[in-house]
């Protein structure tokens, strides 16, 4: 199988809708210029002339024209190069498009793709960062999936395409160079299914977007400790994969949530308290690794202890499976300066080769 | 003068309808908030005699009169504010959220400005599947107070879109006054602002509206981007509920001197006391038949925690 990258499997998967269906059509700010959205729209507005669109600075305003035009049979894909812009559209989003089937007693569904990316690295700071998975996820009559893999990339959106309703597509900007086999021509990957990235006993690491990459690396070292963690990779927020989420927990009876998001009423809340309501014992407490409750800051400096990564979740890894607190410390310590002294790491770039854009 | 009486008669029955639910309304069967248009009847009649079935309208939480007058079935109107099963909207959205994909009415809903974007996309569609067909957006002068009129109308304008704006300008929203809600200058101008052509008018004369936005119509079909039409109306009830507003909330002259200039009775003495009791006599009838079918109607039976109500099935 060939290898792609995130950015490009997204852009085959839209190619590749764009080709099967001609009701589709791709609009957002920026996404005909030479720079593509990160590469994601790269070529297309030659290869499909007239539905590769850009679009004024008018989120609200566009995404409501892209319920009129899915109830018209139309099948939008709308970009947004920051998640955070989105909010502009809220009203269009949450009220109109989520609504729509519903509230006219099932006679209309808006079928429409709303691509949103979440910025992090060299400093997008406060208004160009936020990762808003929780807040969408709490709307009934929205999809949301956040797909961690190139092959799910594709798979997941080409999903998403087909669906009847709305579905928000969440891309987080440092996966985008992520490089993995993605099979050739159309497939698909369900909507609502997560993925088991590793397998284990001991412990179930439920990972979203770019946490279920610090969740593999904090996994492998575990697996240095003598620890088994399995980690899944959720895919999918709403509808929410219960089944393998609570399969996996039955095993391990340890749960750590480790979100992209915000803390506090994030995705981990739900899903912890998921579990809680289950009834299934738990060995341990469940731990939420997710961002701090503060607005992102701008900073490198400040960004390497905003932003939790491997290490977080590896430490939380050792206290669920009730290793002493010395030797949390210590194994934690030992593991931390092996990431920070990997040549070129650093706390605002996923790796040395991501020189942006930003 | 065949025209006058197809436009009076809708005008009546708008009129007709409305005072039957404000009468009904009390006795508490139909229970969801619900915006009458008693004194706005004309610009519904006027607007909607000018479309083609091919046409599409939407509109707002004040939707019965555009409803009725692009053709909706007055019995699913009447169950929907009963929340029966066999409202145009199944129940489930009540007067708030009129739907008739037969009649080309694709949807009203209260969020205000809300439906002007839906309303651009189905023209943004429809340019870009080749079909025939122009849409009208219905909103209220305090729409234009919201951001995404605006950009919707630069959008409409850019694309050259096929979209009559059509601005129902009654001087409140809820009971707070124009003035206190936007400086003095003419609404219609927004709309020059953006490039587009835009007229004020009368709203309480129907041929007026009528001959109006025929043209405007006629001028949108013809593939030269949209327009906007700004109609002089007022509200004589509550923003919301069936009683008028009382001298606390409006000035009671200012009813007065409306009224005087009524869509409805204006217009009757173009017609013989006969004529008009043949009308409304037939009017009586359908509203009866339709608070009848309404009252006789099943609530629906659906399991709120079906998902089912709230996502279509997708087969990829």
């Amino acid at each position: 199988m060939r290898k792609l990258t995130y950015a490009q499997a997204i852009n085959e998967a839209q190619a590749i809708a764009l080709t099967r269906d001609s009701s589709v059509f791709l609009i957002g700010e920026g996404v005909p210029d030479a720079k593509g959205i990160f590469g994601t729209t790269v070529g297309l507005a030659d290869k499909f002339p007239g539905r590769v669109l850009d679009m004024p600075v008018a989120e609200n305003g566009m995404t409501g024209i892209c319920v009129g035009a899915a109830i018209s049979g139309m099948r939008p894909i709308i970009v947004h190069a920051r998640m955070d812009f989105t909010l502009m559209a809220f009203d269009a989003i949450a009220n109109t498009a989520a609504k729509w089937f519903f509230m006219f007693g099932q006679q209309q569904s808006v079928p429409i793709v709303i691509r949103m990316i979440v910025g992090r690295g060299w400093g997008p700071g406060p208004q160009h960062a936020q990762s808003l998975q929780a807040l969408y996820s709490h709307i009934p009559g929205l999809k949301v999936v956040m797909p961690t893999v190139p092959s799910d990339a594709k798979g997941l959106f080409l999903s998403a395409i087909a669906d009847n309703n709305p579905v928000i597509f969440i891309e987080h900007r440092w996966l985008h160079g992520l490089t993995g086999d993605v099979p050739n021509g159309y497939y698909t990957v369900p909507i609502g299914t997560a993925r088991i990235a590793q397998k284990g006993n001991d412990v179930t690491i439920v990972g979203a977007s770019h946490m279920t990459i610090e969740a593999i690396r904090a996994a492998k070292a575990l697996m240095g400790e003598g620890i088994h963690a399995e980690v899944v990779d959720l895919r999918s927020v709403r509808p929410l994969d219960r089944e393998t989420i609570l399969r996996s927990v039955k095993k391990t009876h340890r749960l750590i949530v480790a979100d992209t998001g915000w803390k506090s009423f994030g995705i981990g809340a739900e899903i912890v308290a998921m579990v809680a309501e289950s009834g299934i014992r738990l060995a341990a407490p469940p731990l939420r690794i997710a961002l701090p409750d503060l607005p992102t800051p701008t900073s490198s400096a400040l960004a390497a202890s905003y932003y939790p990564t491997s290490v977080d979740i590896f430490r939380s890894g050792l206290v669920l499976v009730g290793k002493k607190q010395s030797f949390v410390d210590r194994a934690t310590a030992r593991y931390s300066s092996a990431v920070t002294g990997t040549p070129g790491y650093a706390a605002d770039q996923p790796d040395p080769t991501f020189l942006g854009p930003f | 003068m065949k025209i006058d009486k197809t436009l009076f008669y809708q005008t009546l029955r708008i009129r007709m309808v409305e005072e039957a639910i404000a009468r009904e309304y009390p006795k508490q069967e139909m229970r969801c908030p619900t915006h009458l248009c008693i004194g706005q009847e004309a610009i519904a009649a006027g607007v909607c005699a000018a479309l083609a079935k091919e046409d599409v309208v939407f509109s707002t939480h004040r939707s019965h009169g555009h409803y009725l007058a692009k053709g909706g079935n007055l019995p699913a109107m009447i169950a929907e504010l009963y929340g029966k099963a066999t409202g145009c909207s199944g129940g489930i959205g009540g007067s708030m959220h009129l739907i008739d994909l037969k009649a080309n009415f694709l949807g009203a809903a209260p969020i205000v400005a809300s439906t002007i974007s839906v309303a651009v996309g189905v023209a943004f569609a429809r340019k870009m599947q080749n079909k025939p067909g122009i849409v009208v957006a219905f909103f209220g002068d305090a729409a234009v107070e919201e951001g995404t009129a605006h950009e919707v109308m630069n959008f409409a304008v850019l694309k050259r879109l096929p979209v009559l704006f059509v601005c129902e300008n009654n001087l409140y929203s809820t009971v707070t006054h124009l003035r206190d809600r936007q400086p003095r200058r003419p609404i219609a101008d927004f709309a020059r602002g953006h490039g587009m052509k835009a007229l004020t008018i009368d709203g309480q004369d129907v041929r007026q509206v009528f001959a109006r936005a025929k043209k405007f119509v006629d001028t949108v079909r013809s593939g030269t981007g949209p327009m906007f039409l700004e109609c002089l109306t007022y509200r004589y009830r509550e923003h919301c509920g069936p009683n008028e507003d009382g001298p606390a909330l409006r000035p009671a002259a200012e009813l007065m001197r409306w009224k005087r200039n009524d869509p409805v009775v204006g217009m009757t003495r173009f017609f013989k006391e006969k004529d008009l009791d043949a009308m409304r006599e037939k009017i009586g009838k359908e509203i009866r038949d339709a608070f009848t079918f309404a009252r006789q109607s099943p609530f629906p039976v659906v399991n709120m925690r079906d998902d089912h109500l709230v996502y279509k099935e997708s087969r990829p």
